[in-house]
């Protein structure tokens, strides 16, 4: 529906990820006519789904299944797509923005989309050729081929990525041993015994391990070459003992992308600053996904973002007062074969109660953390199948008090157990 | 081959017909005797589920000494020489046999004959003096001899039944039922209960009359006065003097008012009675069991005197009894107040005559509660406990327990190696149990009827009379202690009753004893008297002689003067009066599905399932005074003990009174014997005692935590700490426990392991917690199967429903979907199967979604993710949903 009062604005949107394609697609749902689109994409695809990366790794998925938007879907949409052009300057006072290549497109309002980057450890030898993130789909190639003549990984970082990264690696005939900082995989996700079981069971598809190991160097072939290719790892620890790899993956967390956003003069603290209808500092410009620090919160999962993209449209669409509030985050691991959830704040102080489930002979883990009578945290491991329905009652705060002494057994038995009838027997007996 | 053996049940005085079926493959089908009288093919649950308690598990297969196993000559030469040399250096009256209403009557015969015709002492009392000794006595008072005027016949006749006492559709189911039968035929007939408890028998009642405890002398009384008021008038002796003392009771009002029942009710209670000719009054142990007993039964019997209804067809007064053959017992004599076969003392040289006996008792010996004390006081120095456990059912049981402690020689014949009794023996023999005794029974309408066996006695179990008849050998008594068989026993039994009875004894079976060995095998339910001998057929079994159904159809008693006797009498208050202290009214009983000590029926699963626990019934309004929580525990105590049990609060129960079942003991609960807590109060006449009275007070037990323990064999519960309450209930290959625990520190999962035995750490273990709430579920799985399971919270209320866990001892591996269940206690919502997994980020599964197409006629991926959200967040499973979207419009 064209609104005549209004004639057709300019909306450019940078970053053609998952967030400035969600926001788009959201807005042509909300108000198709309102705006002329042009999208930059730094990468030389359409678009694809970034956290499907894993399983094309894994070869468990084709690339091509996990491309979202192509190219004439963008044409139908009367969209302008400029792909493997990245945006260099934004002109605020102009509202122009200014490609890699020279363009300069205006505009009445802006979507920062720009993501994260892979934060790489500033260790010696971090930029040999060999030493590799885990982001894009380049990054993907890389591991493919690297990994064509099987050889040695090691993968720094025991986190949500690098677990699923090593997992494809071994998947593809490497022998891949994963370096962590601390002595508990995925801490920030899981508790101690969940983390153990899913070692164990990583262990036993043929991981290794080096926890509690803090990489010193990335040292090569030979000494004196200090821009040759990678060999191997240096640890710091009191021996300086080492670790040989042909492939080092760098998956020790993200960093929002603000260089552009810094450029321009928007206020960035961890990453750029917006408000609860996703506008920065500037309100013509808007800022959603994993460069976003909203709240004091920077997320890197793609829930949030989901999310942030559908308030940033609706406020695009002049669709009244949608706002965001920050995001619980649930994580699952993408491994075959392993099931695990985590969602939520699982540390525990003097006002949480923590419920516990094992049954270890089946490989099945529960925890959950309760704040005042509601979730706070979830972690399953082994059977994650009410991950989701535990995932929406922390969201919506229920009190679980009523069916607490079913909670660890999730909604099937929850949902049963909802009417009791009294022991007519026992009434009787007097 | 299939055979099928005509028996008698063991359970109640209703004494019903039972065949046992044996089939080809050893199966045992119980089912209801369609020919016999009392019960024509009925049978209530506990006859039903007999099949189930004639397993060997827990029997008593061979004698022990000490503790220790040994053989039949040892422990017999023990008994014999224990009792003889206590006799010589002590006296006769030094040893005692308690005995029990479960023996048969040849069982019974010997050991009258025995005590009191060859030990010369009297000192034989038996358990039934605990049930029905003051109807005996009151029978006596009113009608000469310990006679029951009536038969079941007269309930179905009776235009007006009135059950006092008696909760009989639990206790005497089958009774009951036929008196229901009789007025869903005819809904004219009425029924009144009086009973201070509203029972399951209350319920189907045209009228009841809640009583407050021990009033039942002033409600008749006042019946009594009302009819006397309203022209009823009688020449019998005592009748004057009985309408005078009925008289003190005052107006309706002051009646009601005695009996704290509502004026209008009682008015037309009496109307009721005035109005209608048939009447039948039965009563049991409500009436029984009291410190005015014998005073309750005659304030009952006067109403019917002075109405004349009795001996005729649906009138009389009738005493239901409890056990399969009290009347037996009543009638060889097996209580310490009589002497044999209806005959008192008076009537020694009689029976030493008959007997030919080298002694013979020629006072009465010591009732029950006096036997006790005996054996406390150390007069008696040695006693032989057969087929009861009055460690569970004598009042004041602890007192009992200590008595039995210091008594030198305590013999203790049973069919099970474990009963509160049991272990304080000091020589233990193994009797033969219900399925494998022959003999005969009289249930509470005079019938005589068989007991056959139909299973082989097991290990060295031998019958009651037989290990009597050795041991008396063995004292020097071969003469009279020599049988070729219980015919030959029940025929010197029948004789007696005859003997030197010119019609002055109506028990007379003069008829039965000439019965041949086959007639006796094939004797047919035979109502006594039996004066004359039975006509004969050719061949095959005698036909069912012709009992008498009413009794003083003439009018004529066996008193001295020939005629009934009403008594005066006057209420009093039970021996023991609530006070300050202990405000509230302790009334003990039965419930239905457990028999006594449970010795048997606690084999049966259904059985054992009806009521699970030891219970206390209290009035909301009691339990809110005292702070009492329904489903929680609670600790009765009473000036003489106390008892720990599962809280029912219920408006059945009067405020101010209490109801705890008889049944539990040691073996099954930790603190459940209800009869420590029993005032040893008795009827100054009967010597019953007072078990539906005594005062006793209320409080919480103070549990920190309460638990469930299903286990696939017994756990040594007792042995082990932390555990402070504790009931067993049995299951079907599980044993399930009830517990509690009073110390709130306790560290659950530690103590979990020790309870089940359970020290390696490698074993197959599942577990849940919630320790902020006290909460605690552990699984011990072996192989699959189900090992064990604990279930522990903060209240009894937190703990899962016992039913469905019952059924993964199911002798099968637990399935996939039970494993997973097993510790939420509960299976999980059928419906709530999602089906396998499609949308992980979201749980969303296959049938889900199929469901929600079907019911929305959804028809994209997204409108798939609008109502369930499935393919929203990574999107992954969009394909998955597309094909089942497209599978949906194939179909």
């Amino acid at each position: 529906m064209h609104d005549n009062h209004h004639p057709r604005l300019d909306l450019v949107v940078i970053g053609n990820g998952m967030a400035g394609l969600r926001v788009i697609e959201d807005l042509l749902e909300l108000a198709p006519e309102r705006y002329n689109i042009t999208v930059f994409g730094a990468e030389p695809h359409a678009s694809y789904n970034r956290i499907m990366l894993s399983p094309v790794l894994a070869g468990d998925t084709a690339f091509a299944d996990i491309q979202t938007r192509d190219r004439a879907w963008y044409d139908a949409n009367g969209i302008t797509l400029h792909t493997g052009e990245a945006v260099t300057t934004i002109d605020r006072k102009r509202r122009m923005v200014v490609s890699a290549q020279g363009r300069e497109v205006g505009y009445d309002r802006l979507v920062l989309a720009t993501g994260s980057r892979p934060f790489i450890l500033p260790v010696p030898g971090h930029d040999r050729p060999g030493v590799i993130s885990f982001r894009d789909i380049a990054d993907v190639d890389a591991m493919v081929k690297a990994s064509q003549n099987g050889g040695r990984a090691a993968v720094i970082g025991g986190g949500l990525l690098g677990l699923e990264a090593a997992y494809g690696l071994h998947k593809r005939g490497m022998d891949v041993t994963i370096v962590h900082l601390t002595n508990q995989l995925m801490e920030r996700q899981l508790d101690p015994t969940a983390a153990a079981l899913l070692q164990q069971s990583l262990a036993q598809r043929g991981l290794s391990f080096r926890l509690g190991a803090e990489t010193a160097a990335i040292v090569g072939s030979s000494a004196d070459d200090d821009n040759g290719p990678v060999n191997g790892l240096c640890f710091k620890d009191a021996d300086g003992s080492t670790l040989a790899a042909d492939l080092v993956v760098m998956a020790v967390g993200i960093r929002p992308n603000i260089d552009l956003a810094k450029a321009s003069g928007l206020h960035c603290n961890k990453g750029i600053v917006v408000n609860d209808t996703m506008q920065t500092y500037d309100p013509r410009i808007y800022a959603v996904g994993e460069c976003v620090e909203h709240r004091k919160a920077v997320y890197g999962l793609v829930a949030p973002l989901w999310d942030q993209a559908r308030v940033c449209a609706h406020h695009l669409a002049w669709r009244g007062h949608a706002h965001y509030d920050g995001s619980v985050t649930a994580t699952q691991l993408k491994v075959t074969g392993i099931d695990m959830y985590s969602a939520g704040d699982f540390t525990e102080d003097e006002a949480t109660q923590t419920l516990t489930y094992a049954d270890i002979r089946r490989g099945v883990y529960k925890r959950i953390v309760l704040r005042a009578g509601r979730i706070a945290g979830v972690v399953l491991y082994g059977e994650t199948r009410d991950g989701p329905w535990y995932f929406r009652h922390m969201q919506a705060a229920t009190d679980v008090s009523a069916f607490r002494d079913l909670l660890l057994f999730g909604q099937a038995f929850v949902e049963a157990g909802t009417n009791d009838t009294a022991d007519e027997d026992k009434a009787e007996a007097a | 081959m299939t055979t099928t053996t005509q028996t008698t049940c063991p359970y109640c005085g209703v004494g019903c017909g039972v065949t046992a079926t044996r089939e080809a493959d050893d199966r045992l089908l119980i089912a209801g005797d369609a020919q016999h009288p009392a019960n024509k093919g009925r049978l209530c649950s506990k006859g039903t589920a007999l099949a189930d308690t004639v397993d060997l598990g827990g029997r008593l297969l061979y004698p022990m000494i000490e503790g220790v196993r040994a053989d039949w000559d040892a422990a017999l030469d023990r008994v014999a020489g224990g009792l003889a040399d206590t006799i010589a250096e002590h006296g006769p009256d030094a040893v005692a046999f308690y005995v029990s209403g479960q023996l048969l009557t040849e069982d019974y015969y010997i050991a009258n004959k025995l005590m009191k015709g060859y030990i010369g002492s009297a000192n034989i009392d038996t358990n039934s003096r605990l049930c029905m000794s003051s109807a005996v006595a009151g029978h006596v008072r009113a009608f000469g001899e310990d006679l029951v005027p009536g038969c079941y016949d007269d309930l179905e006749i009776a235009d007006l039944v009135v059950l006092v006492g008696s909760n009989t559709a639990w206790c005497h189911p089958v009774v009951y039922q036929r008196v229901m039968a009789a007025r869903e035929a005819d809904p004219h007939k009425k029924l009144v209960v009086i009973d201070p408890r509203r029972t399951a028998t209350a319920d189907s009642a045209d009228l009841h009359l809640p009583l407050a405890p021990g009033t039942d002398v002033a409600l008749f009384n006042g019946l009594l006065a009302y009819l006397a008021d309203h022209g009823v008038t009688t020449d019998l002796p005592g009748g004057a003097d009985a309408i005078a003392a009925a008289g003190q009771g005052g107006d309706m009002a002051s009646v009601a008012d005695a009996a704290g029942v509502p004026i209008a009710d009682l008015q037309t209670f009496f109307e009721w009675f005035a109005a209608t000719e048939r009447t039948v009054t039965v009563f049991s142990q409500g009436v029984n069991q009291s410190s005015a007993g014998t005073d309750k039964v005659n304030a009952i019997i006067n109403c019917h005197l002075l109405t004349e209804r009795i001996g005729k067809p649906g009138a009389c007064p009738f005493s239901i009894t409890g056990q399969p053959n009290a009347m037996g017992g009543r009638e060889v004599g097996g209580l310490s107040s009589t002497l044999a076969a209806h005959m008192g003392f008076d009537r020694a040289d009689t029976v030493q005559r008959f007997w030919d006996s080298p002694a013979i008792a020629r006072q009465p010996g010591l009732k029950a509660l006096e036997l006790f004390e005996a054996i406390e006081a150390g007069q008696v120095k040695a006693v032989w406990i057969m087929a009861t456990n009055p460690l569970v059912s004598l009042p004041e049981a602890d007192r009992a327990r200590a008595a039995l402690e210091r008594c030198p020689l305590v013999i203790v014949s049973d069919v099970m190696r474990h009963t509160d009794t049991a272990e304080r023996a000091d020589v233990l023999l193994p009797a033969a149990a219900w399925a494998e005794k022959t003999g005969t029974v009289t249930n509470s309408e005079r019938m005589i009827s068989r007991q056959r066996p139909f299973l082989p006695r097991p290990g060295q179990a031998r019958a009651d009379w037989d290990i009597m008849c050795d041991v008396a050998q063995r004292m020097g008594f071969a003469e009279g202690f020599v049988y070729a068989g219980p015919a030959a026993i029940f025929r010197e039994h029948a004789a007696l009753t005859a003997f030197d009875n010119d019609g002055e004894r109506i028990l007379n079976l003069a008829g039965l004893a000439t019965l041949s060995d086959t007639d006796y095998d094939t004797l047919q339910p035979t109502r006594w008297p039996v004066p004359l001998p039975q006509p004969r057929r050719a061949a095959g079994a005698m036909p069912a002689p012709a009992g008498v159904d009413q009794l003083f159809v003439d009018g004529t008693y066996p008193t001295a003067d020939g005629r009934a006797h009403l008594v005066a009498v006057s209420p009093r208050g039970p021996a023991n009066a609530c006070s300050g202290d202990y405000p509230l009214a302790l009334n003990t009983g039965r419930i239905r599905d457990h028999w006594h000590t449970m010795t048997r029926t606690a084999k049966s699963q259904p059985l054992a399932t009806h009521i699970p626990e030891p219970f206390v019934a209290i009035h909301p309004a009691d339990a809110w005074r005292y702070g009492i929580v329904d489903g929680e525990l609670a600790t009765v105590t009473t000036a003489w003990g106390q008892a720990s049990l599962r809280v029912i609060t219920s408006q059945r129960q009067r405020q101010g009174c209490l109801f705890a079942p008889m049944h539990w003991n040691d073996q099954f609960a930790s603190s459940a014997c209800i009869g420590s807590a029993v005032n040893p109060a008795v009827c100054p006449i009967s010597g019953e005692p007072e078990f539906k009275h005594t005062p006793a007070t209320i409080a919480p037990f103070a549990a920190a935590w309460h638990g469930v323990i299903y286990a696939a064999r017994t756990l040594r519960l007792r042995a082990t700490t932390g555990i402070d309450w504790w009931v067993k209930v049995p299951g079907e290959r599980f044993v399930r426990y009830e517990i509690a625990g009073c110390d709130p520190s306790a560290d659950l999962k530690t103590a979990t392991r020790r309870w089940l035995g359970v020290a390696a750490r490698d074993v197959d273990w599942l577990d849940a917690a919630d320790p902020a709430v006290g909460t605690y579920r552990a699984a011990h799985v072996e192989a699959g199967h189900l090992e064990a399971a604990v279930f522990i919270a903060a209240t009894p209320a937190r703990l899962p429903d016992r039913s469905w866990l019952a059924g993964l001892y199911s002798g099968q591996a637990m399935t996939e979907a039970e494993r997973v269940a097993v510790l939420a206690g509960r299976p999980a919502d059928a419906s709530a199967d999602t089906g396998p997994q499609v949308c992980a980020c979201f749980g969303v599964g296959r049938r889900t979604i199929r469901r929600a197409i079907e019911n929305n006629r959804l028809d994209s991926v997204g409108a798939v993710g609008e109502v369930l959200q499935a393919g929203t967040n990574c999107g992954s499973c969009k394909p998955e949903i597309a094909e089942l979207l497209a599978e949906a419009e194939k179909a």
